[in-house]
């Protein structure tokens, strides 16, 4: 093996309740892509933070080219040679690129040298990109870009990278991996974040495992079969969804010529969508965020209201109808955001039942709330859907984000929908659960049901959607048979590389 | 009616006087949402400065030790709020309602004895020649010194949030506390820094009132300054040198319709009281319609563990 660039031994974070990394120890090597692999909340991103000296350690050490390292800020980390590209981005929408990275350099030069710099590096490494353009108004790959060159431009010896595809095409990934290739040829260090096993089988030198906070096993991806890191991984063996053969019915849901300008001012409009769904059918939709997904959703639900005859269920238009008549039509939607969104996150489960619960379930009468009926249909999507909390009695806000998200979904599926549609219904979930999700859309469609699901998990898509169409820029593309896509068709539906260089490294 | 008693030099003079109040409160609360705090004190932080000023003023004969305290008083008070809002994770519309109404309240107490008495003078700058020009010299050269300390101060806010370091800083907390906080900057603090700037401005725009504007002590005396200082950071879009043009253009239809009370137009007074109210706030909505700039995060508590 090469020589040790940081070594962690036996780090330790407890929270309240919640061991978060449980005695971590592992070597990373000069030039090394080592990838940290494991579910959500199994502690990856607190273990880098402790790396990156935003969290401090309960026990353990870590020691950095042979000295001890303990960094009480990030500062102190950036200094000694560490960059972190975070997951949800770090950016300033308002201000511009060159202002970004100014703000996350120790002396930042001049602004218009700065800005020359920032045209060297992007140059060097294949990533184009203007410095004056203000950050609100770029694509979700052009703001990695912004962030990877803010770490480039310290000259870090460890790059952290936390979950970077996520958020990309798969064009913009073979992008982004060039960059990091070149990266490791002059010896900087990689220390790469994923639940993705394919990517890291292609790009890491090393892995290692966490899961529920400890380190369960270390492996060298190229020689490992996938399958093998899942169950490492999950620690139980995975069955993927059935799909069954099912037949499409009449028409469900029309949208014919649809436009809607942007409702917010980092929004995206939405451009001449068409969409159509039958029953029994799953359409797939896919894109990168902030391609108009949101909009769409609001435009299904009836946040937004369209004229008339743009949206159809069945034949009969509701463009013009709110969420509360939709419901009772039986279009029902599962927002993305499940705190404050689809769940009023300081209510408790019964309440937040009863919110959308209460035309299609009857749990109103004269005006007056019927508690009991509304209990117990929580605690049916509780049992159904095996949500874990004590009780219906409890905040939504006190369950994890996938017992809240297996709760949002189940409640939606149980009042028996005409048409579902769901954003985003497995992001941040646990895999066992998110298989549970998933399967649950599927027996719906089995049961008669049109639904739409709206998802930046491509596989997730591919296993469950019957037709596939992408968002790009607000326009949605032709729906295909999701049977035979392959991942190349896909990414073009998303827009390629959306308009940027294909790296010249 | 007699328009011809209405000198114009006289009156841009004045204006300038009139305007200077609001345009003190108007750019420290600018600093402060920057940062991306609301706060609604600023009326209170006013009326306290005004009495410190004026007290410490008549104590020691000296209008400048007097602002010296007014800025001190307006910070102290300021305190208050940055502590409820920053440590406390209080409401921060609440906190600042509240604290106006205790300012109002206290300034009311400690300026019981000073009702009825006369403050020292504030001395005139007097440049030679310059002073003297004609119509030039009464606008541009004849005030007291704070009105161009006022001047300077918006100045420095614009070159400091736009050409400098902390300027940059500073607005990056105000836009994402939470990626500023990754990065490693202290949002607490700069936050705090920026509330007391905030209570210092507005302090001395309090104690421009008592000590120069008016000049004496009486109680509400700022009468809704800080409340138009609000609106004015609001409809300026954040930006200095609007702030300056929108209080300029308060101070002045302030002193025209106090002009035209004088000179017995045939409009009742108060309709012409309100008219600074109305008109500042009509050209300030007209010119931000292009679009609104506020910061994200304003208004919004940061928790460093959540």
């Amino acid at each position: 093996m090469t020589e040790v660039l940081l070594s962690l031994k036996g780090l330790t974070k407890a929270y309240p309740g919640v061991v978060a990394n449980d005695s971590v120890s592992f070597d990373i090597g000069i030039g090394e892509v080592h990838a940290l692999l494991g579910e959500n909340g199994a502690g990856k991103s607190t273990l880098v933070k402790m790396i990156y000296g935003l969290v401090k350690p309960d026990s353990g050490e870590m020691v950095l080219r042979g000295t001890p390292f303990a960094p009480g800020e990030p500062r102190q980390a950036r200094a000694d040679g560490i960059a972190m590209v975070f997951q949800h981005f770090s950016l300033f929408d308002a201000l511009n690129v060159a202002e970004n990275i100014a703000l996350g350099m120790e002396n930042p030069p001049k602004m218009r040298d700065l800005a020359s710099r920032i045209r060297d590096v992007s140059e060097t490494y294949g990533l184009p990109l203007d410095p004056y353009r203000t950050v609100g108004d770029l694509s979700a790959g052009e703001r990695q870009r912004v962030e990877i060159i803010r770490c480039l431009l310290q000259d870090p010896k460890l790059l952290i990278m936390d979950e970077p595809t996520s958020v990309l095409t798969p064009q913009e990934v073979e992008i982004l991996f060039q960059t990091l290739e070149k990266l490791r040829a002059e010896g900087t260090s990689i220390l790469y974040i994923s639940h993705k096993l394919e990517e890291i089988r292609t790009l890491c030198d090393h892995a290692t495992i966490l899961r529920l906070g400890k380190n369960v096993g270390e492996c060298i991806p190229s020689e490992t079969s996938a399958s093998e890191m899942a169950e490492l991984m999950v620690g139980t063996a995975l069955t993927p969804p059935e799909r069954g053969n099912r037949d499409f019915g009449a028409l469900a849901l029309d949208i014919s010529g649809l436009s809607v300008p942007s409702p917010t001012a980092f929004g995206t409009a939405l451009r001449n969508v068409h969409l159509t769904v039958r029953r029994g059918e799953i359409l797939g939709i896919g894109g990168v965020a902030g391609n108009g997904q949101d909009e769409l959703l609001s435009v299904l639900s009836g946040e937004v209201q369209t004229e008339a005859d743009a949206v159809k269920l069945g034949t009969a238009p509701i463009g013009q109808l709110g969420p509360v008549a939709r419901r009772a039509l039986g279009l029902l939607t599962a927002p993305e955001e499940r705190l404050g969104h689809a769940a009023a996150p300081d209510m408790s489960l019964t309440e937040n039942a009863m919110l959308t619960g209460a035309t299609r379930e009857g749990l109103v009468k004269n005006g007056f709330l019927k508690w009991a009926a509304a209990k117990e249909f929580a605690e049916r999507v509780i049992k159904d859907f095996d949500v874990r909390t004590p009780g219906p009695e409890n905040a939504a806000r006190s369950l994890s984000g996938g017992n809240l998200q297996k709760f949002v979904i189940g409640r939606e599926v149980l009042q028996r929908p005409e048409v579902l549609v769901v954003n985003q219904p497995t992001w941040g979930v646990d895999a066992s659960a998110a298989a549970a999700i998933r399967q649950s859309l599927l027996d719906l469609a089995a049961g008669g049901a049109a639904v739409i699901c709206i998802s930046q998990d491509l596989d997730e898509l591919m296993e469950i959607s019957d037709s596939f169409a992408a968002l790009n820029e607000g326009r949605l593309s032709a729906p295909r048979p999701a049977v035979g896509l392959t991942v190349e068709e896909i990414g073009l539906m998303m827009g390629g590389a959306h308009g940027m260089e294909v790296a010249h490294v | 009616m007699d328009l011809s008693a209405i000198n114009p030099v006289l009156l841009i003079a004045s204006l300038m006087v009139a305007a200077t109040p609001l345009l003190f409160a108007a750019i420290g609360e600018l600093v402060v949402e920057k940062s991306g705090v609301l706060n609604l004190g600023v009326e209170g932080m006013m009326i306290i400065g005004a009495v410190a000023g004026f007290a410490t003023a008549v104590e020691t004969g000296s209008p400048m030790l007097g602002f010296v305290a007014a800025a001190g008083a307006g910070a102290a008070l300021s305190v208050l709020f940055a502590i409820l809002t920053q440590y406390a994770q209080a409401n921060q519309v609440a906190s600042g309602l509240s604290l106006t109404l205790f300012g109002l309240g206290m300034s009311a107490l400690l300026g019981q004895s000073y009702v009825g008495i006369k403050p020292p003078q504030m001395l005139k700058i007097d440049l030679p020649l310059l002073s003297d020009l004609p119509v030039v010299g009464p606008i541009l050269f004849g005030h007291d010194l704070m009105l161009y300390v006022a001047i300077a101060v918006i100045a420095a806010v614009w070159a400091v949030i736009k050409f400098t370091r902390i300027g940059l800083v500073l607005r990056a907390v105000g836009e994402n506390h939470d990626a500023a906080h990754a990065l490693g900057y202290k949002v607490v603090r700069i936050r705090i820094m920026a509330i007391l700037f905030g209570g210092a401005c507005a302090g001395l725009g309090g104690a421009y009132i008592s000590l120069i504007r008016v000049p004496q002590w009486t109680e509400g005396m700022t009468a809704g300054i800080g409340w138009i200082a609000l609106a004015l950071v609001v409809f300026a879009s954040w930006k200095p040198w609007r702030v300056l043009l929108g209080a300029y253009l308060f101070g002045g239809v302030t002193v025209v319709q106090l002009n035209l009370q004088a000179a017995g137009v045939a409009i009742p007074v108060e309709y012409l009281a309100m008219s600074p109210y109305l008109i500042t706030i009509l050209v300030l909505v007209i010119l931000s319609a292009d679009k609104s700039s506020a910061p994200a995060a304003l208004g919004r508590n940061f928790h460093a563990a959540r």
